[in-house]
């Protein structure tokens, strides 16, 4: 900057929000909008579940089993008591939903996390120090990558399992599906994180900071990582929506959460035993919920992708 | 070009090997095998009997070697659940399973390419635009959901098609089961093929539109519209025949994944295949299933990527080159 040019003035964050091109292919995509809607207003119905929630479907005390298998209120039958109708055990669907997509949320957020520190602690490690670790992450990675992430779920979910036996399922269960999708998921971040740490610790300023005596650690989280972590961001969104669906996938598998704590796909399991009698609603409403947040997600992340891409520019 | 096979088949038995230690380590570590087979009343002697006989107090390397050399054998030790060989066990569940895969890989490419030629000829076309839409639905749904409504749609409220099950089956010489000649085994084949088949397809949909687009560009496309070909000439002759190789690559390797999904298609439609065997040792540790499964998985995901690798390189004349010279 020269001493001619006038002080440049701070400008403030919301008109730089509003005048990025960001917001502005935002504003243009009425897809994108919609997409960003429902992504809210379903995290929202979730976050707040215990507030606007008519009942609690995990208090026995509010569950009659009298009101079992209710069709939905606008069908003869219905009840105006329970919008989306009950389940098999009288539990009010419309509460049950909010209660599993906030389940679904947790867990699937939980294990994108989780995937992601593992991922980025393994690949600025392979990146960084190099040689015989660097072979060895990424042969682990490779062999990894081979297998559909939803079996790595499930090896992991049986494995834990039979290892923690003894302690009650409904104890474990939330940890250990974390813990399978983290593992499942974490190779693409390792993998990114590795590239760009390739090319970064070669660059000057890591140079200046080994110079300075920096310690390894302090260099590689300090310096590199900064520099690094912008494409995990548009991978974290898009790996929300396919974590969401593999808890939802390993729980209608049996193997996730149990009927008492359901996630939508507890939920989705519980209706399809139900299907043949004609009882639609039990699966149809958390089927419908787990499918518009996954597309309203993807969606989401499609148009990350593509903003943040410079060459699309 | 020897050079290149021997260190694939190298990389190969690595991969294969490092899996046989995760598989024997489950099998080892994860709960005492013996403990499994024997009742709470059984003697200590036996007990001590049985582990001496099974090699368990062997040093832990010679314990893998074995479990290696075994596995060379197709032999994979004894379910917990079911007191029945494991190989015998995946072997009778093995031509469900295949044939679901095979069914829906030819059902996701039969589909698959000619909807993705058609959208990227016709890329502003209503239809282009609809197939474009369904593909990202298809991509978001779970296949367990996509079965259900399949199973509603055309079991329940039409009653077209059975909802589960195989139909019959014929024995085939060497034990083969098959429902691919029965009446009601190829009715019962269609909602789960469609099912598993269906992410696939939209995967090489986008995958032949994308890789159409691409050779549509190019100077060798244009030069053949200047020679006054037909467009059909030009677009399946040139276009399509180039945009193959890469699609016959990713099929190939989809194969894999789609026998590792029919895990959720057969839990769906209760097919009696080796995906509900597997679930069903997951859900009761019964570890030598568990084991016995990853590493077939694996050894046809390496057969597999072997087989695309080496056929790589006999289609594709330019590789063959820099193999030569390397």
């Amino acid at each position: 900057m020269t001493d001619a040019a006038p002080a440049a003035k701070p400008v403030p964050l919301l008109v730089r929000i509003r005048e990025s091109d960001m917001w502005h292919g935002f504003r243009s995509s009425p897809t994108t909008i919609v997409a960003a809607l429902v992504t809210l207003v379903l995290t929202l119905g979730a976050v707040l579940a215990p507030w606007i929630a008519p009942t609690n479907p995990f208090d026995p005390a509010q569950v009659f089993l009298m009101n079992a298998n209710i069709p939905p209120a606008w069908v003869q039958g219905g009840d105006p008591a329970f919008i989306f109708g009950t389940d098999d055990q009288g539990r009010d669907l419309y509460s049950a939903i909010l209660y599993g997509m906030r389940v679904s949320l947790m867990i699937g957020v939980g294990g994108v996390l989780l995937a992601a520190a593992i991922g980025i602690t393994l690949g600025l490690v392979a990146g960084y120090v190099g040689g015989r670790t660097d072979a060895i992450i990424m042969r682990i990675a490779d062999v990894q990558l081979t297998f559909p992430a939803i079996l790595i779920a499930l090896l992991v979910d049986g494995v834990v399992h039979a290892l923690l036996k003894g302690v009650p399922r409904e104890q474990t269960v939330f940890g250990v599906l974390i813990l399978s999708i983290g593992l499942a998921f974490w190779v693409q971040y390792a993998r990114t994180i590795r590239g760009s740490t390739l090319v970064e610790k070669n660059k000057d300023y890591v140079q200046a900071a080994r110079l300075v005596g920096l310690s390894t650690p302090v260099i590689m989280v300090r310096h590199i990582l900064p520099n690094v972590i912008g494409p995990v961001l548009v991978i974290l969104t898009i790996n929300i929506g396919l974590a969401i669906i593999t808890e939802a996938t390993l729980s209608f598998l049996g193997v996730g959460l149990p009927p008492t704590q359901p996630s939508l796909g507890t939920l989705i399991s519980i209706g399809n035993k139900y299907l043949f009698s004609g009882d639609w609603w039990i699966v149809a409403f958390p089927g419908f919920t787990l499918a518009a947040f996954v597309l309203a997600v993807n969606l989401l992340g499609d148009w990350l992708r593509d903003a943040l891409n410079p060459r699309l520019r | 070009m020897l050079a290149f096979i021997l260190r694939r088949l190298l990389q190969s038995a690595l991969v294969l090997l490092s899996v046989a230690l995760i598989a024997f380590a489950m099998f080892r570590f994860v709960g005492d095998p013996v403990n499994q087979l024997v009742s709470l009343d059984t003697p200590a002697d036996q007990v001590r009997q049985i582990r001496q006989s099974l090699g368990l107090d062997d040093p832990v390397l010679v314990q893998f070697g074995r479990y290696v050399m075994n596995a060379l054998r197709f032999d994979f030790g004894i379910s917990y659940q079911f007191r029945q060989p494991v190989t015998a066990l995946l072997a009778e569940r093995a031509p469900a399973t295949l044939e679901l895969a095979l069914v829906s890989a030819l059902f996701s490419l039969v589909v698959g390419i000619p909807m993705g030629v058609y959208t990227a000829l016709r890329r502003d076309g209503v239809l282009a635009r609809l197939f474009q839409a369904v593909s990202l639905v298809g991509v978001s749904l779970p296949t367990f959901l996509i079965g259900i409504l399949l199973i509603y749609l055309f079991a329940v409220q039409l009653g077209w098609l059975p909802s589960f099950g195989r139909g019959e089956t014929v024995k085939l010489a060497g034990g083969w089961t098959t429902g691919l000649l029965t009446v009601s085994g190829l009715k019962a084949l269609i909602l789960p093929a469609v099912t598993l088949g269906l992410f696939q397809m939209t995967l090489i949909m986008r995958l032949v539109r994308a890789e159409m687009l691409e050779v549509l560009r190019t100077d060798y496309i244009r030069f053949a519209r200047a020679r006054g070909l037909t467009t059909r000439a030009v677009h399946f002759g040139h276009a399509l025949k180039n945009t193959l190789v890469p699609v016959i690559t990713i099929a190939g390797l989809q194969l894999g994944s789609i026998i590792a999904f029919a895990i959720i298609t057969e839990t769906v439609f209760q097919w009696p295949g080796m995906g509900v065997l597997f679930l069903k040792a997951v859900q009761n540790v019964d570890i030598p299933i568990m084991a016995a499964y990853l590493v077939m998985i694996s050894g046809l995901f390496v057969i597999i990527n072997l087989a695309v690798d080496l056929l790589y390189a006999a289609v594709d004349p330019r590789l063959r080159v820099t193999l030569k010279g390397a």
